[in-house]
C-alpha cells in the first residue's frame, strides 16, 4: 500500500488518484488505508470518506473473486438488460450491489460502458460479454460456477 | 529530426504498407467486445501456416458497430475490402481466397474502402449507411492504427497545428469564429467565444481541459474517438492552448474506458517523443504539458465547475456560475473546456480551414455532428453527419430502420437531459435550436431510437432514476423533486397512478427546472415532461385502466400460454426459472400467475413455429 502512495506528491489534488491506486490493488479501500492516506495527505480520514463515498467508483468492503458488471444504460435498457439483471441476481442468488456468501461473486449494475451498439451487455472481470439473452447467461456463468461449490442446479418440474 | 523530416518518414512509413497485403482489425472496445482479439490470433495462425508475410494492424472504430466484429484485407494490388461480421472460422477462407487466390470473398464483404472498383461488392461510402456522412472528426477512425503517431502524421496530422502557430493566437480565435464551432458537449455555446474569454482574462496561470467524461448513457463517441484517433483531440487541445494562451492541460476521462486511456497514454509518449509536447513545440516558444485525469464514477462530474473539483480532489459538487470557468476555474484561475468532439474538429478546421468547416450544416449550427445510434434500429453504430439532416434521414437511410419492420415510435436525443421526440418529428432537421425548440437537445449526441415494443412511460422512469441517483444532492429540489417524480413514475408503472398524477409531475418538473443550479437537474425533468407531451394517453392508459401497452410494465403485464397453439413442447416448462409453468409432455401447459415474475423466458424459448406464449396486459384472455 504504502508503495502505491509513494509515486504521488503529497498534494491535494493526488487523493482521488492514490485512491484508485490502493482499489487497483486491493479491490476496496480498506480502513488502514484510509488512515495512511490522511496521514500522507495531512486530511482527516473524515475528508477522506466524505470525498471516496461521494464517488461510486469506490468500494468500502472487500468484492468477490469475479466481479460481474451488468450495463443498465439507455440502450441495454430498451433492449431487456433488467431482466438479464434479474436473472443472473437469481442464479447467483445475489442482489446487485453484494457478493455472492463464498465471496466468489459480486454483482454491480453500472450506467453506461458505451458499447450502446452490442447491448444489452455484461462485463464479467474485464471481458465484455455483448447481446446477451437469458440463455446466454447460463453459457457464460457455466464456465465460472464449476469449480465453485454450488453448481446452477436445474429447477425442479413441477407436475400436475 | 525536424518536424519535415518526421512527416516524411512517416508517409513512408505508411506507404510501405501497401507493399505487403496487410489486414486490418477494428479493435476499439466495441470491435473487442465482439472478439476481434480472437480473429487477431486467428489471423496470425493462418499466416504463419500459410507462410505469408504480411502486415496486420489494429485499427479503430469505423463506427460501424452492427457489422462488428470488421477486418480490412488489402491484398498484393492494395485494393482494401472489408468484411463484416467476421468470425474465427471466416478467416481460413478469407486469407485463401482473398490473399492468396486474389479472389476477394463478396459474400462476406461489407464494402471496397477507397475507390478501386471490385464487381459484386459495393464502395463502402456508396452504401446506405455512410453516403450520406461527412466524417470530419471521425477522419481517421477505423483506417489508422491509433497507437502509431506516424500513422496520425501521415494522414496530414499536425499539419493545423503548424499552421496555427505560424497565426497569432487573435487569429486563430477569428478562424474558429469563422467555422462557426459550437460545444459538441451539449450546450452547443460558440467555441470562439469561450477562448476569446478565457484569452481575455486576467493572469498568467491558465487552464486547458479535455471533457472526456461522457457520462451519457447511450453516448459513445468520444470513446471511439480516443480509441480511434486521439492524436486528432490531442492536436485540437495543442491549438486551443495555444490561442489561449495555457501551458497546462488536463484530460479528465472517466475511468469505464480503459483501452481509451491507454491509448491516450501512448500518444501523449509518442507526441513528446517528437517535440509536440512539452517545451518549445515544433521549435515554437509555445510550451504545453498535458495530465491524464481519471474520473471515479460520477456522472455529475461532466458540468464543468463540477469536474474543476473533481480536478482538484473533491467532491465534485456544482456551484453557481458566474464566476465562469473562463475567469474563475481550476485553482481559482481562467480555464477553458471543451469536450473531445469538439477538440477533433478544432484539429480538422486548422488543416482545412475556418471556412470550409462552415460550408457544411445549418445557419446557426456549422459543421457535423456525431451521433451514436442504438436502441431498436437496425444499423447501430457511431454516425457523422452535416448538421441540418433530418431525424427521418437518421433513423431510416442511415440506421437501416426498426427491426423486425416493426413501427417506429419515438427518439430519444441527450440522453437523460434531452427528450423524447415522436414520429412527427421525423421531419425535423437536426440542429441546436430546432432539437431545443421541440423540447429535446441536441446534448452529447446520443439517439436512442424506441419501437411500439418501449414504453414511454417506463423510459421516463429510467433516465428519472438514472438523473436521481446521480444528483450531488447539493440542491433540494434536484435532490427531493426528482426523488418525488420518481416515486410518482414508479407508481403509474405499477400500475398505483391516480388521475392527478399527471398534473403534479408537470408541477413538480419545473420546480425542479427552476430550483437546481447545474445542468443536471436543469435538465432532469425533459425526459419526463416530452413523454408526457408527446405520449399523454400512454400515461393515462397506465393510471385509469391499469394497463401498459407496450407491454413492458411488469406489473401490468403477463405471460399466457394460447391453449390452441401449445403443443406441449416442455421447452418453457425446463426454462422457467421460477417453476410456475405446469404440465407434460405433449400436455397444454399452464402458467400459474400467482408466482410468475414475469421474466418473459418462456417467450423467448417457445419455438417460432409454435408461438404459443403471449405477452397480454390487463386482463387474462
Amino acid at each position: 500500500m504504502r508503495e502505491a502512495i509513494k509515486q504521488f506528491t503529497k498534494s491535494r489534488e493526488n487523493l482521488i488518484p492514490i485512491l484508485q491506486e490502493i482499489q487497483k490493488a486491493e479491490k476496496y479501500l480498506p480502513p488502514e488505508a484510509i488512515y495512511e492516506v490522511s496521514r500522507f495527505l495531512n486530511l482527516s480520514e473524515n475528508e477522506i470518506y466524505s470525498i471516496a463515498t461521494f464517488y461510486a467508483q469506490f468500494r468500502f468492503a472487500r468484492p468477490g473473486e469475479h466481479i460481474i458488471k451488468i450495463c443498465l444504460g439507455t440502450a441495454c435498457h430498451v433492449r431487456g438488460g433488467i431482466n438479464i439483471l434479474e436473472s443472473i441476481e437469481r442464479k447467483l442468488n445475489v442482489q446487485a450491489g453484494g457478493t455472492t456468501k463464498d465471496g466468489k461473486f459480486s454483482l454491480e449494475r453500472v450506467a453506461c460502458v458505451g458499447c450502446c451498439a452490442l447491448a444489452p451487455v455484461v462485463i464479467v472481470d474485464e471481458d465484455v460479454h455483448s447481446k446477451m439473452t437469458m440463455k446466454k447467461v447460463e453459457t457464460f456463468l457455466g464456465p465460472l460456477l464449476t469449480g465453485s461449490k454450488k453448481k446452477v442446479k436445474m429447477k425442479k418440474i413441477n407436475d400436475f | 529530426m525536424t518536424f519535415e523530416q518526421r512527416q516524411h518518414n512517416a508517409i513512408a512509413e505508411w506507404k510501405a504498407l501497401d507493399e505487403k497485403p496487410c489486414i486490418y482489425v477494428g479493435a476499439a472496445t466495441c470491435g473487442r467486445a465482439s472478439g476481434a482479439l480472437k480473429l487477431i490470433e486467428s489471423v496470425n495462425k493462418e499466416l504463419k501456416k500459410n507462410r505469408l508475410a504480411a502486415n496486420m494492424i489494429e485499427v479503430g472504430c469505423i463506427g460501424l458497430c452492427y457489422a462488428e466484429p470488421l477486418i480490412d484485407i488489402a491484398g498484393a494490388d492494395g485494393v482494401r475490402v472489408s468484411y463484416r461480421n467476421v468470425t474465427t472460422e471466416m478467416i481460413p477462407q478469407l486469407i485463401n481466397e482473398h490473399l492468396i487466390n486474389n479472389n476477394p470473398v463478396a459474400a462476406l464483404a461489407l464494402g471496397v474502402v477507397g475507390s478501386s472498383k471490385i464487381s459484386g461488392i459495393p464502395n463502402l461510402f456508396d452504401l446506405p449507411v455512410l453516403k450520406p456522412q461527412e466524417r470530419i472528426a471521425l477522419r481517421n477512425c477505423g483506417y489508422i492504427d491509433p497507437e502509431n503517431i506516424n500513422h496520425y502524421i501521415a494522414s496530414d496530422g499536425y499539419r493545423g497545428l503548424k499552421r496555427a502557430l505560424k497565426m497569432s493566437p487573435d487569429e486563430v480565435i477569428e478562424e474558429v469564429k469563422i467555422s462557426g464551432l459550437r460545444g459538441r458537449g451539449g450546450a452547443g455555446f460558440p467555441t470562439a467565444v469561450k477562448w476569446q474569454f478565457c484569452r481575455k482574462a486576467p493572469g498568467d496561470e491558465k487552464y486547458l481541459i479535455c471533457n472526456a467524461d461522457e457520462g451519457d448513457p447511450g453516448a459513445f463517441m468520444d470513446r471511439a474517438l480516443l480509441e480511434s484517433d486521439p492524436h486528432s483531440v490531442l492536436e485540437g487541445m495543442l491549438i486551443g492552448a495555444y490561442a489561449i494562451g495555457t501551458t497546462m492541460g488536463y484530460i479528465y476521462i472517466r475511468s469505464e474506458y480503459p483501452l481509451a486511456i491507454t491509448r491516450l497514454k501512448i500518444a501523449l509518449g509518442a507526441m513528446e517523443d517528437y517535440g509536440l509536447l512539452g517545451d518549445n513545440i515544433l521549435g515554437s516558444d509555445f510550451n504545453f504539458h498535458i495530465k491524464v485525469k481519471i474520473g471515479a464514477g460520477a456522472f455529475v462530474c461532466g458540468e464543468e465547475t463540477a469536474m474543476l473539483f473533481s480536478i482538484e480532489g473533491k467532491r465534485s459538487v456544482p456551484r453557481s456560475r458566474p464566476p465562469f470557468p473562463a475567469s474563475s476555474g481550476l485553482w481559482g484561475k481562467p480555464t477553458n473546456i471543451n469536450n473531445v468532439e469538439t477538440w477533433a474538429n478544432v484539429s480538422a478546421i486548422f488543416d482545412k480551414s475556418g471556412e470550409w468547416y462552415a460550408g457544411y450544416g445549418t445557419e446557426k449550427s456549422k459543421g457535423t455532428k456525431i451521433f451514436a445510434l442504438a436502441g431498436k434500429i437496425n444499423n447501430t453504430g457511431l454516425i457523422e453527419v452535416p448538421m441540418g439532416i433530418t431525424l427521418g434521414e437518421i433513423i431510416y437511410d442511415i440506421g437501416g430502420g426498426i427491426p423486425d419492420d416493426k413501427e417506429f415510435k419515438a427518439i430519444q436525443t441527450g440522453g437523460p437531459s434531452g427528450g423524447c421526440l415522436p414520429k412527427a418529428a421525423l421531419d425535423l432537421p437536426v440542429d441546436y435550436e430546432q432539437l431545443a425548440a421541440a423540447g429535446s437537445i441536441m446534448g452529447s449526441g446520443g439517439m436512442i431510437v424506441a419501437d411500439t415494443d418501449t414504453c414511454m412511460v417506463d423510459i421516463a422512469r429510467y433516465f428519472l432514476t438514472f438523473t436521481q441517483n446521480e444528483s450531488c444532492g447539493k440542491c433540494v429540489l434536484c435532490r427531493e423533486g426528482t426523488m418525488q417524480m420518481l416515486e410518482i413514475l414508479t407508481d403509474i408503472t405499477q400500475g398505483k397512478g391516480n388521475s392527478s398524477d399527471i398534473e403534479r409531475l408537470l408541477e413538480l418538473a419545473e420546480a425542479v427546472k427552476i430550483g437546481s443550479l447545474c445542468a443536471l437537474g436543469g435538465t432532469a425533468p425533459n425526459p419526463v415532461l416530452t413523454t408526457i407531451k408527446y405520449f399523454r394517453p400512454e400515461y393515462e392508459t397506465h393510471i385509469n385502466e391499469k394497463k401498459c401497452p407496450a407491454r413492458v410494465c411488469k406489473a401490468l403485464i403477463s405471460f399466457y400460454v394460447s391453449p390452441d397453439k401449445c403443443k406441449g413442447c416442455m421447452a418453457c416448462l425446463k426454462a422457467c426459472p421460477v417453476g410456475v409453468i405446469k404440465g407434460k409432455s405433449k400436455m397444454i401447459h399452464i402458467i400459474n400467475q400467482e408466482g410468475c415474475i414475469r421474466c418473459g423466458v418462456c417467450l423467448d424459448v417457445c419455438p417460432p413455429k409454435f408461438k404459443a406464449i403471449a405477452k397480454v396486459t390487463g386482463s387474462l384472455p
